[in-house]
């Protein structure tokens, strides 16, 4: 029998999440002290989570590779978070929401998972602005609102472009507090090397001190990852560049289902690749589309000054091939967009590989001064990236790696195939589909961490009442340790001639091509060999500087480096099995005669989740299968 | 263009550090100044010597991990930038960059370039929070805030706790870093009923962690990448100054 059960509560759809609530195990107050949680984490999922295990009362070890809990990666989160509010009177609802996350999702996940995301949006807003959170606000001290991708309604809660940063240090301030009393032990410069599992249940972590190189052991009642996405396997993306998919790698090697692998969005507006020694590429944030308008000229190759061309001579594609949505398509579809006038010849710049997005009718609109309100720091950023002012010559701009639907599979409780080890945040597979629309990942992650994973922890913990906190000093911590160390002896070990960052570039190459914005059969392939190739060079000619008992960045990247490789070939598997094309996964045998995505749900209409074989034995595939009982499947359209 | 380079090297905590001579050719005026570092790194790795150890996430100026002294000023030339955003064009072929850590009691040395800013963290513990748990916050526009003192919350708010006001300081006063999160929160209702147990505690624990007085140079608000005013800290004095009555009271 396959493990993919996906506990989704019987029920009308409304009703799932409370009525479950309601029948859930509790766990006494004197009970909770003496249990312990591990979250690995502390983004906009992990550290909601953390503080609220902490506040119920349980014992809570975070752990994050920075050097404080405020600077993951979430903290770059620019444009909003997403909430059912309808404080804009403009027919939002918790259903509206679901629909369109569903639909923007291309009918490629889990409706009862979605709709209990939706539901618990209006509480995240309510907790961060109780925390002191500036959003932003009107001149009659409400909440503002904005309007992001894929829909038409504003529900997009924000501060300014910096709207992960403010709700990071909203949930960061939460965990600093239980800190403070003693309910949370912190853990930085922490690397994550592997998970333990005694009795088939996840108990504990190895971790690297990245300051001493010691390796370290640590148990707990259950395990929580909240270690983000994978992205940064194009080397070049819109992530934090020390962003990486090791945890949820280590976890899959041990037994973890990995959902939906090949599913990555690209992001339609990043500042261009510039040079070779980039090592991210900018966003540039989604909600600039709400006032910003995408253009190419009509004429191939022309090289005339933007502000020069006039409007006839403009090809506002997004607003001629989706007249109802406009420039607020989903970000799939807009990155194919830009592709389709790139590769046609259409595109601008030194490379040919931009577009550009133009806010001359906006300022003129609106006045510079509203603009600046809204975007200033956006506009700060780009300028001082490229030495352009967006308000006066329009941005240029294309797709990039951004956001991994994919990722560890879940059950309604977030819990993973391995018992006691769950996963939230971008970590997870859960509630995108094969599309994320803009603003509902920190809804997401927030949502888990706040308000669904102490529900789902506690009816878990309630049958561990009994279980001593586990030892480390067990074979199964020690074995793990073991070879955790092994591994890193390794690296230094080849001492070959190749830097780790070189083989991770290479890598970014080989997937950019063939497993991103477009895929095909023939270059997936193709792909797949390739990665063989390189992990066999890794593997003989890596350079590691240093020693593994001291602060060594390179070692660091080593062991992450290794895991892309690993984790890519999964990938390339997953995009050729699915030989459908589905949101942002644009499989070009499959596309309609318009050239837009074309679902297969007769044959595709399930979750992908890859089941762990061994080093170098074909992955095995169970199929989720989706039920849609409450929406209409139909083919996504924009126009 | 060729550039010379003068860089703190210090193995770990204890070791004694010492500059170090290196040089660099081919930098690209566009590049960002670590990606410069990038490059000496990967050419270091390849000749078999050591790296340079500096700490980076984001790359973009909102993670506040890079941190560098530059040429005798924190996150180097330029205005309202992190050390990520500066880019070469503000250098020279020939330039001779001297980088080191940020010099503080209160943030030792880890390695090379790397400093340790859990004090910041522990500051943060002391009282840069409001006391809510989960659940139990109100329907958010059942408090309203101003649109004024929102914003003037929000620059304050956008602090990237990178440390650059404790770098800049002669006396390693953290004083704009505890000004910028007290007044955040002082501004809005959400923060009012905590703030004079907020302002003592963050500022007992500023000065337990070994950092020095505020004596108004501004040098912090000059190099602080966002901006943040020290009309903050004035806002602070007010708010202890207010706290410590009301407790003799
Ligand atoms: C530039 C940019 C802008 C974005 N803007 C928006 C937006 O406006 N709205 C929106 O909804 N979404 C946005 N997103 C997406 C969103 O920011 C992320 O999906 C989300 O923040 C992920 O949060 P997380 O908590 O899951 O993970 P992260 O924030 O990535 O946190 C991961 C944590 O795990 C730790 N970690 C990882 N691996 C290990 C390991 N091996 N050992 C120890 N610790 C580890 C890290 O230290 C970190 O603490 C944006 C993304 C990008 C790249």
């Amino acid at each position: 029998m396959s493990k993919l059960e996906s506990k989704i509560p019987e029920g009308p759809l409304a009703e799932k999440w409370s009525k479950y609530k309601a029948s859930m195990k509790l766990v006494s107050p004197l009970n909770k002290k003496k249990l312990s949680v591990i979250v690995v984490g502390t983004g906009i999922a992990g550290a909601p989570a953390a503080a609220s295990l902490a506040e119920l009362g349980y014992n809570v070890k975070v752990f994050c590779f920075q050097d404080t809990a405020r600077r993951a990666h979430s903290v770059a989160a620019q444009g909003g978070i997403n909430a059912a509010k309808n404080y804009k009177n403009d027919g939002d609802s918790v259903y509206r929401l679901f629909y369109d996350m569903i639909k923007g999702g291309d009918f490629r996940a889990r409706e009862a998972n979605v709709y209990r995301i939706a539901e618990v949006s209006n509480a995240i807003i309510d907790q961060f602005t109780a925390q002191g959170v500036p959003f932003a606000r009107e001149y009659g001290g409400t909440l503002a609102n904005r309007t992001f991708g894929g829909v038409q309604v504003s529900r997009t809660f924000y501060a300014q472009g910096q709207t992960g940063q403010q709700i990071l240090l909203g949930g960061y301030s939460a965990l600093k507090r239980q800190v403070a009393l003693g309910k949370v032990t912190m853990y930085s410069r922490r690397q994550m090397l592997d998970l333990v599992i005694v009795d088939g249940k996840a108990r504990g972590i190895i971790t690297r001190n990245l300051v001493t190189g010691e390796i370290e052991k640590h148990s707990a009642h259950a395990v929580v990852l909240a270690t983000g996405g994978y992205g940064t396997i194009y080397y070049l993306s819109t992530l934090a560049v020390n962003s990486n998919g090791s945890a949820a790698w280590q976890a899959y090697k041990k037994g973890a289902f990995f959902g939906n692998p090949s599913f990555v969005q690209i992001h339609p507006t990043s500042i261009p690749v510039l040079n070779d020694y980039q090592c991210k590429l900018t966003l540039m944030s989604e909600s600039l589309r709400n006032d910003g308008r995408i253009w190419v000229p009509k004429e191939k190759g022309d090289k005339r000054d933007p502000n020069t061309i006039p409007d006839e001579e403009r090809d506002y594609f997004l607003e001629r091939r989706y007249p109802a949505f406009g420039n607020l398509v989903p970000r799939d579809v807009a990155s194919r967009a830009s592709k389709e006038r790139c590769d046609a010849g259409y595109g601008v710049g030194k490379t040919g590989l931009a577009v550009y997005l133009d806010f001359r009718d906006a300022v003129k609109k609106q006045g510079e001064k509203t603009i600046k309100g809204k975007y200033g720091n956006l506009f700060d950023l780009y300028e001082k990236i490229t030495g352009d002012i967006p308000y006066k010559t329009p941005m240029m701009i294309y797709p990039a790696g951004h956001y991994t639907m994919g990722g560890l599979w879940v059950d309604y409780n977030l819990m993973t195939t391995i018992p006691g080890l769950f996963a939230i945040g971008e970590a997870n597979f859960s509630d995108h589909g094969a599309n994320r629309l803009g603003a509902s990942s920190l809804m997401q992650g927030a949502g888990d961490g706040y308000f669904i994973l102490p529900y789902t922890m506690t009816n878990y913990l309630a049958d561990e009442i009994a279980t001593k906190i586990p030892l480390t000093d067990t074979p199964e911590f020690e074995e793990a340790a073991k070879s955790a160390k092994e591994r890193l002896d390794k690296f230094l070990r080849i001492n070959g001639k190749q830097t780790a960052t070189s083989f991770h570039k290479r890598l970014g190459h080989i997937m950019w091509n063939n497993c991103g914005m477009s895929r095909n059969e023939e270059g997936l392939k193709k792909a797949l060999v390739m990665i063989g190739d390189l992990k066999k060079e890794f593997w003989s000619d890596l350079k590691i500087p240093g020693k593994a008992d001291e602060l060594n960045q390179e070692l660091e990247k080593a062991s992450r480096v290794a895991d892309f490789l690993e984790l890519a070939t999964l990938m390339v598997t997953d995009a050729l099995n699915r030989k459908e094309s589905c949101g942002a996964h644009f499989r070009e045998e499959s596309q309609t005669e318009g050239g837009e995505a074309q679902r297969i749900d007769s044959e595709y209409s399930y979750v992908a989740a890859w089941e762990y074989q061994g080093d170098d034995k074909e992955p095995k595939l169970h199929k989720e299968e989706l039920k849609f009982e409450n929406v209409e499947v139909k083919v996504r359209s924009y126009k | 263009m060729k550039i010379k380079l003068n860089i703190w090297k210090q193995e770990n905590p204890k070791a004694k550090g010492k500059f170090e001579k290196f040089e660099l050719d081919g930098v690209a005026e566009e590049m960002s100044f670590l990606e410069m570092l990038d490059s000496l790194n990967e050419k270091l790795i390849k000749e078999g010597q050591i790296p340079v150890a500096f700490e980076h996430d984001c790359r973009e100026g909102i993670c506040g991990s890079c941190g560098l002294y530059i040429n005798g000023r924190p996150h180097g030339p330029g205005d309202e930038i992190g050390t990520c955003q500066l880019h070469m064009r503000a250098f020279k072929d020939g330039d001779t960059i001297t980088i080191e850590p940020w010099r503080a009691k209160g943030f030792p040395v880890i390695r090379d370039l790397i400093v340790d800013r859990n004090a910041f963290d522990k500051i943060m513990a002391a009282g840069g929070f409001v006391s809510i748990d989960t659940g139990q916050a109100a329907e958010a526009n059942s408090i309203l805030v101003s649109k004024i003192a929102a914003d003037k919350a929000f620059d304050a708010a956008a602090c990237i706790g990178c440390g650059a006001c404790v770098a800049a300081c002669k006396n390693s006063s953290a004083m704009l870093f505890v000004a910028a999160k007290v007044s955040q929160l002082a501004l809005l209702p959400q923060g009012k009923i905590e703030a004079k147990r907020r302002a003592l505690n963050m500022i007992a624990k500023m000065d337990e962690l070994g950092f020095g007085s505020c004596t108004n140079t501004g040098a912090c608000e000059a190099e602080c990448p966002k901006g943040i005013s020290i009309d903050y800290i004035a806002m602070l004095n007010r708010e202890y100054l207010c706290a410590s009555f009301s407790e003799a009271e």
